[in-house]
């Protein structure tokens, strides 16, 4: 049992390489820099100058911001970018499905919001 | 002659081929990971229904007019602060987490100890915020099933709903948003009071050398994925229910 766990904790030690202190504060500072431009962009150029209105164009850059956050934690926190490249596709090669789903639900919902204003009830007296 | 094997018959040695390990990756950790693809799913179907809803529906509540208190400092008018502050906190305990990973693999248990409090006194918060924040919405009217135009009628329900719409003002909308608000939210939060239960155990697991005797301290890094994703989670969250 003892050679198990050594194997495991040298495995771990093996690629330990990928973070030290320094990497996690520096991964810190990108998460909290994105996340300050989140709040620069909603409070200070949306609400408080209203150079830019809400819309379109801003829910986009929210939600890249969004999923580069969601990469360093992924990668980074979570380790994620440091194992195997085959496991790497095995945890993530699914989304596809999430990424249909979204654009399926979506495009329903659209369509619904249009399709109930336009065609009127015809009560069944 | 006969000792020659046909292509076909030979052992191959590739990884996959038996007797490797091909991801390097001890069994509790693969299979934690496997669970959290699992729970991503269960979000995304959440957040993808909110989406939904939102494109289905004509109109939809402003989140800058509905959240826009600081308990205790500020009634109206402080859009984001908030919900920035518990953002910066979960952030913030991810960090102490996954130092408390990387003194493990230094095998310094006191430091283990150290990051680990930080890391539950980070999650206390945040569920903390979390709870006045629901306190404060109920308040305002808003619950499960309930806006604060339930129960009014004709255009007292236009005047209740007023202070949370931008454009038109909608029953359905307000009451659709404040059931998936109440719930993914509810939801995000008691995957955080799972982790927090998770984290004591392994804190008191290396207060009672249970990782020093094992010679390895994996045990802190799952619970570490957990905390991650639940961080992740609040990501997508935070933008699709407060930004946007």
């Amino acid at each position: 049992m003892s050679q198990y766990q050594d194997n495991i904790a040298h495995g771990e030690h093996a690629h330990e390489g990928g973070m030290d202190k320094k990497a996690i504060w520096r991964v810190f500072g990108v998460l909290l820099a994105l996340t300050c431009l989140e709040f620069l962009i909603a409070l200070g150029f949306v609400h408080h100058w209203q150079i830019l209105a809400k819309g379109a164009l801003v829910n986009t850059i929210y939600i890249v911001l969004t999923l580069v956050k969601a990469y360093y934690i992924v990668a980074f926190f979570m380790h994620l970018k440091f194992e195997k490249s085959s496991f790497i596709v095995t945890v993530s090669i699914v989304f596809i499905f999430i990424i249909y789903f979204i654009v399926l639900m979506l495009v329903e919902g659209g369509f619904l919001a249009g399709a109930f204003q336009e065609h009127q009830l015809f009560p069944n007296k | 002659m006969s000792t020659t094997v046909s292509q076909l018959d030979k052992v191959k040695t590739g990884p996959w081929n038996g007797g490797k390990s091909p991801w390097n990756l001890e069994y509790g950790k693969i299979m934690m990971w496997f669970f959290l693809v699992g729970d991503a799913f269960t979000f995304s179907a959440f957040l993808v229904y909110y989406g939904a809803q939102r494109f289905s529906h004509p109109t939809w509540p402003d989140p800058d007019k509905i959240f826009q208190s600081i308990p205790g400092i500020a009634e109206h008018g402080q859009p984001l602060v908030f919900v920035g502050l518990m953002t910066f906190i979960l952030i913030m305990s991810s960090v102490t987490m996954v130092l408390a990973v990387e003194a493990g693999h230094r095998n310094q248990k006191n430091e283990v100890v150290k990051w680990m409090l930080w890391t539950i006194l980070g999650g206390i918060c945040f569920v903390g915020c979390q709870a006045i924040e629901w306190t404060h919405l109920h308040h305002m009217g808003f619950w499960f099933g309930k806006n604060p135009a339930t129960g009014l009628e004709g255009d007292a329900i236009k005047t209740a709903l007023l202070p949370y719409f931008t454009h038109d003002i909608s029953y359905t909308s307000a009451l659709q948003f404040a059931n998936l608000f109440f719930t993914i939210t509810g939801f995000h939060g008691f995957h955080v009071t799972v982790g927090i239960i998770l984290n004591i155990i392994v804190l008191f697991m290396t207060l009672n050398n249970t990782f020093e005797n094992r010679g390895s301290y994996l045990m802190i890094e799952k619970v570490g994925l957990y905390w991650h994703f639940v961080d992740l989670v609040w990501v997508f969250v935070f933008t699709f229910f407060y930004l946007i």
